[in-house]
C-alpha cells in the first residue's frame, strides 16, 4: 500500500509543491490539503511547508497556526501521526504549541540563503530515522526569521531528552541558541526545522557535493524516515 | 515587546542608524507592537479580561514577547 502524505497549503505557502514532489520522489503519494478545510483526507502523515503564510503578519506562522485545518493537525499530531514542519511550518508548530521555543529574526537581520551543513543529533524520530547519529547532511537553508530561542530550562530539557534533532554545522547562520536547527516533540512524531529537505531530493537540483554540482539528495532521508515510521505502525 | 533578555535585531539596526547620525545619547532601541482594538458598547471587566487573554495567547507569543500594557481610550464622540 502506498502511504499518503498530506501537504497543507496556506495563503502564502511557497514550498508546498516542492514538498509534494519530494514525497512523490520518495515513493509515497502526496495529498494536497487546504488550510480552510477541516479534513485531513485520511492521510498517514502531514507536512507543513515553507513560505510566508499570511505575509508573516502578526508573527511568522502565528495566523496559520490558528487556521481551521490546524485543529485536525494538532489532534493528529497528539495522536502520534508523523508531522514535519519545514521553515514557516516549523514556525507554525511552535505557534501551535506542538513544539516548544520560538523563532525570531536572524541575528544579523538579513535573509540567509545557502547550502547548510547539519549534524543529525537524534535518529529517534519519525523524520530522521534513516540517518545515522552524528551524520553530516547538507540541505538548503533560506529564511529571515530562523533564530531558534527558548528559555535555558527548556533548552536543557530538549538536550536532556534527546529532542535536538538537527544542529547547524560550521558557523551558526542565524543566531539560533545552541546551534539548534530542528527539534522534535517528546514522542518523536512531530519534527520542525528551518532548513529545507524538500529542495534536496533530486540529482541536478540539490546542493553541490564533492562528486558533482547540485547532486545533493540528503533531503530524501527525511521522507524515507517517515515511510519507515509508517511501516512500523 | 520582545523579551528584554532577547536580541532584537530590528531595534539593533535602528540603534546603529541613530548612532551613525550622531545621536550618541541613545544607547539602545527596542521595537514592539501596538494593537488598537475597537469594541462595541462599554469596556467591561469581562471585555478587558478577554482582551488580556487574547494579548497573551494570540497578539503575543509568550516565548519571545511580553505584553507590557493594556489601556482603554474612550472613542471620540
Amino acid at each position: 500500500m502506498t502511504h499518503r502524505i498530506g501537504v497543507v497549503t496556506f495563503p502564502g505557502s511557497l514550498d508546498d509543491r516542492d514538498a509534494q514532489r519530494a514525497i512523490r520522489i520518495a515513493g509515497a503519494e502526496p495529498v494536497a490539503l487546504w488550510h480552510a478545510d477541516h479534513d485531513l483526507q485520511g492521510v498517514d502523515a502531514i507536512i507543513l511547508p515553507g513560505g510566508f503564510s499570511y505575509g508573516d503578519y502578526l508573527r511568522a506562522g502565528a495566523i496559520a497556526a490558528r487556521a481551521p485545518i490546524m485543529t485536525e493537525v494538532i489532534s493528529a499530531a497528539n495522536a502520534g501521526m508523523p508531522v514535519l514542519g519545514i521553515c514557516n511550518g516549523f514556525q507554525m508548530l511552535t505557534e501551535a504549541h506542538l513544539l516548544p521555543g520560538g523563532l525570531i529574526r536572524n541575528e544579523k537581520g538579513n535573509f540567509i540563503r545557502r547550502d547548510q551543513g547539519l549534524i543529525v543529533e537524534s535518529t529517534d524520530t519519525a523524520w530522521s530515522n534513516a540517518f545515522t547519529q552524528g551524520q553530516e547532511i547538507v540541505i538548503p537553508l533560506k529564511n529571515g526569521e530562523g533564530g531558534f530561542i527558548a528559555s535555558n530550562e527548556e533548552l536543557d530539557r530538549l538536550e536532556g531528552e534527546g529532542r535536538v534533532v538537527f544542529r547547524y554545522s560550521g558557523s551558526n547562520p542565524n543566531g539560533s541558541m545552541r546551534d539548534i536547527a530542528g527539534i522534535s516533540n517528546a514522542a518523536g512524531n512531530v519534527v520542525g526545522l528551518m532548513p529545507h529537505p524538500e529542495h534536496a531530493v533530486e540529482p541536478g537540483f540539490g546542493p553541490d557535493t564533492q562528486n558533482a554540482m547540485r547532486s545533493g539528495t540528503d533531503g530524501l532521508g527525511f521522507f524515507a524516515s517517515a515511510l519507515t515510521a509508517l511501516l512500523a505502525v | 515587546m520582545p523579551k528584554a533578555d532577547l536580541l532584537d535585531p530590528q531595534g539593533k539596526a535602528v540603534a546603529g542608524a541613530l548612532s551613525r547620525l550622531g545621536h550618541d545619547t541613545i544607547t539602545d532601541v527596542r521595537i514592539g507592537k501596538r494593537f488598537e482594538l475597537t469594541v462595541e458598547g462599554e469596556v467591561t471587566e469581562q471585555v478587558l479580561a478577554d482582551v488580556a487573554t487574547l494579548a497573551d495567547e494570540i497578539f503575543s507569543n509568550q516565548v519571545i514577547e511580553d505584553v507590557t500594557s493594556i489601556r482603554v481610550d474612550e472613542a471620540q464622540a
